[in-house]
């Protein structure tokens, strides 16, 4: 399948707070070692995308020094491999993008240039691992101008969501944004399948007229023109930049086994930069339970129920609780830490006691407490 | 260090390894949590800014060659020289085996050639050690050296089992003995030579040219040289080198990184060990596991208790099951209510529920036990061990072994399982 891969990843994401301050919410750091940005891009490599473009607008630093050259993807290749997408100055027009169809209405060139007949648009904040050519069989033969991935609402709430309603063949006949009482039953997972000749003139029909948002100005106002049609998706799908507590969640949701296997073992694995650090080390006073350690960790301290991320230190008589603790932080000695999260880089000192309540405390890059 | 090509001798089967390297040549055997053995040399390489090595492979070289892949690893993927694997080749008049260290660099003297180099780097592939060879480079430079033998100080009981020289109060050298009886000296070499390239090329066309010659670098090359009066210098080195040429060197040297601030830093940011692992997702530790004074990679899933172990990547501990002082390595499944000590298992291994291994009377190796001792045990890779089975001590069971197919359940201490 000739496929061009496109990533939404220039959202701030409001509702992470600190997290969020300088890095774009596809960087967010998730289960250990990856950037959420990791699973959308790997499931596209793992189902055959040889070019990926990846659309940054909000603080990309971090973002772009994580893909690099996109060698940890395979995407460092001479006919194809990852483009980073910026808005830019040109001689006629300056424009941040004004909305997620203006921003691949700007890129145009990408979608004009290449030999891809399809367009598959992702997002960078969604965590689940999928294998897109299922969706591909479905978009052929339910012959769709556009297949939209979806979820029952179930355990997830309709006002932070898109929902649609389908007919019985599986066409959408309704597209309700962030409703309070929807009637549909599924939510729109962000996940868009699409012929790209037919997504370049909806977008020269749509931007110049001043609409800028991809589901309000492409999808919901050509429901009644146009076959789009819903793909339901039954797995693991959760969008890492909704809030807090959803973040959290996902997180914790890494020390389930089922969904641990599902996302990294199941269809394929999950693609992240390498650091090249050494193995784990629990040493004599160490003691780990329930919890997810990465590479160059070394704990003498107790965790518990906590994600780990590379290269933290927990030393003796610290205790880590219910806690996401982000990479080359340290907890002291004697520090205590339970509903924390704690962003690259912080240093609790010794005997210091942390504990959020109803969220999670949340401490910000290069931190000392 | 442009003027200087690294040549990795990579080729040794390494015997005393047993049915470790059986299947694959020592370098490439795995060693601390993720590594293979032949990562501290090229990592040492790209830490002393040394962009050109080529490496000698000959003995059993698929895994090897399959982990060095174009160097991609160690930043050794390069527009001007990199990494390049050199195996024995056939010629238009005749092809050959490497005979010895020193003809299977006089072999590849064109492949030394097309760069020029001011100094050739000879290492060896076989130890654990972090060096940085620009201090050896620069010792070797202001004495004037034409060669330049690394060596470390051993007690002196110990140095009969190596090349021993001896030395002038400058470091000179004025002896050198293979393996003496009477050692006449402390300093033992490393197998780390740097010399001037076009000496080192006289040399070894002239070793080439001698049919009595074994055309091994410490019994022949050296030794050669010595008789010429050739400016040779002993550069010691104080820093951490292992040998793991041996079962029990293999297993202590891996458990020694288990304990509180080992000799060999693994964690060091400003001397990184590089390697091709696996993606997998971090450590996971179940509700009930007990784990301490262990090294757990990545992909490992741990339910059980692991006590001074070393887990690569991907092992799984099931359920009421104790590994204690053992080398796990990549892949191995281990059940629920085992009981594992002392033992080294290779990669891909299965071990069904209830199995003990390393369990016993302490009773010798029957066939090898000059292999097999310290009450350690060794299982191949790709071993599955039926469920309820019991392995003692000093014991070895072969590569690719299926104990439920041959129905054995029983192995007793010092004894070796082997295909029929």
């Amino acid at each position: 399948m000739k496929v061009l891969g496109l990533i939404l990843a220039g959202e701030k994401g409001k509702g992470l707070g600190k997290l969020t301050s300088k890095r774009a919410s596809a960087a967010v750091p998730i289960g250990g070692k990856y950037r959420a940005i990791d699973f959308t891009l790997s499931n596209m490599v793992r189902a055959g995308i040889k070019k990926v473009g990846v659309l940054t607008q909000y603080n990309p630093r971090s973002l772009m020094d994580h893909l690099g050259s996109g060698r940890e993807w395979d995407l460092d290749r001479k006919r194809g491999g990852l483009y980073i997408l910026q808005p830019y100055v040109s001689e006629n027009d300056q424009y941040w993008y004004r909305g997620t169809a203006d921003a691949m209405y700007q890129n145009i060139t990408i979608l004009r240039r290449g030999s891809e007949d399809y367009v598959l648009i992702g997002s960078g904040d969604h965590v689940f691992n999928f294998d897109f050519n299922a969706l591909y069989d479905y978009h052929m033969t339910s012959m769709a101008d556009i297949t939209i991935m979806t979820k029952s609402i179930e355990g997830y709430d309709p006002k932070l969501y898109g929902v649609v309603k389908t007919n019985s063949e599986g066409k959408i006949v309704k597209f309700e944004e962030k409703h309070p009482n929807p009637e549909g039953d599924k939510i729109n997972l962000g996940v868009y399948f699409v012929n790209k000749k037919m997504l370049m003139d909806l977008l020269y029909a749509a931007v110049p007229n001043g609409g800028y948002d991809f589901v309000s100005d492409i999808i919901i106002s050509n429901l009644d023109m146009l076959r789009i049609m819903s793909y339901e998706f039954t797995g693991y799908w959760r969008n890492a930049k909704k809030s807090i507590l959803e973040y959290k969640r996902i997180n914790m949701d890494m020390l389930n086994q089922e969904i641990s296997h599902e996302l990294f073992y199941q269809n394929g694995k999950i693609f992240t930069k390498l650091k090249d650090l050494a193995p784990p080390k629990i040493t004599s006073t160490g003691s780990v339970k329930n919890s997810i350690v990465a590479d160059g960790s070394i704990i003498s301290g107790n965790v518990v129920d906590s994600v780990i991320f590379r290269n933290v230190e927990i030393r003796s008589g610290a205790v880590v609780e219910d806690s996401i603790v982000l990479e080359g932080s340290v907890i002291e000695e004697g520090a205590k830490i339970n509903n924390c999260i704690l962003d690259k880089n912080v240093t609790i000192r010794s005997e210091r006691v942390y504990k959020g309540y109803d969220e999670p405390l949340i401490f910000g890059k290069w931190q000392v407490m | 260090m442009t003027d200087v090509v690294a040549m990795i001798l990579a080729g040794g089967q390494g015997t005393r390894l047993g049915v470790l390297t059986e299947n694959i040549v020592k370098p490439a055997v795995p060693f601390g949590g993720k590594y293979r053995i032949i990562d501290f040399t090229l990592s040492n390489c790209t830490n002393s800014s040394i962009y050109t090595v080529g490496v000698l492979t000959q003995y059993k070289p698929r895994v090897l060659s399959k982990h060095l892949g174009i160097g991609r690893d160690w930043d050794l993927d390069r527009k001007q020289g990199g990494l390049s694997i050199l195996s024995p080749y056939a010629a238009s008049s005749k092809g050959e085996w490497y005979k010895g260290t020193a003809h299977a660099i006089h072999q590849n003297m064109d492949f030394i050639d097309q760069f020029s180099p001011k100094y050739v780097l000879v290492l060896s592939g076989d130890h654990v050690y972090a060096m940085d060879y620009n201090e050896m480079l620069d010792f070797h430079i202001s004495k004037g050296s034409e060669a330049t033998i690394a060596c470390v100080r051993v007690p002196l009981s110990d140095a009969s089992r190596f090349g021993t020289i001896i030395t002038d109060n400058i470091y000179r050298i004025v002896d050198f003995e293979e393996k003496p009886s009477r050692p006449r000296s402390q300093l033992v070499s490393m197998g780390i030579y740097l010399f001037n390239w076009k000496i080192l090329k006289k040399a070894l066309i002239e070793d080439a040219n001698d049919p009595n010659s074994a055309h091994d670098f410490g019994r022949n090359v050296i030794p050669r040289m010595l008789l010429e009066k050739r400016h040779m210098y002993a550069y010691e080195f104080d820093g951490y080198w292992r040998d793991v040429g041996t079962v029990y060197s293999f297993w202590v040297t891996n458990l020694e990184l288990t304990h509180p601030m080992p000799a060999l830093n693994l964690y060091d940011p400003n001397w990184r060990f590089y390697t091709h692992s696996e993606e997998m997702p971090p450590a996971f530790f179940g509700k009930k596991s007990k784990v301490i004074n262990s090294l757990v990679s990545e992909g490992c899933i741990v339910y059980g208790d692991v006590e001074g172990s070393v887990l690569f990547q991907g092992v799984k501990v099931g359920e009421g099951s104790l590994v204690k002082n053992s080398v796990i390595m990549t892949n191995v499944d281990i059940g629920r209510n085992c009981h594992v000590e002392n033992a080294v298992i290779s990669e891909n291994v299965i071990v069904k529920d209830g199995v003990s291994i390393g369990v016993g009377e302490e009773i010798e190796n029957v066939e090898r036990p000059d292999i097999y001792n310290h009450g350690i045990s060794v299982i191949g890779e790709r071993v599955l061990i039926a469920s309820g089975a019991h392995i003692g001590k000093n014991c070895s069971v072969d590569n690719f072994l299926d104990m439920e197919k041959i129905g054995i359940k029983t192995l007793e201490s010092g004894q070796n399982l082997r295909e029929r």
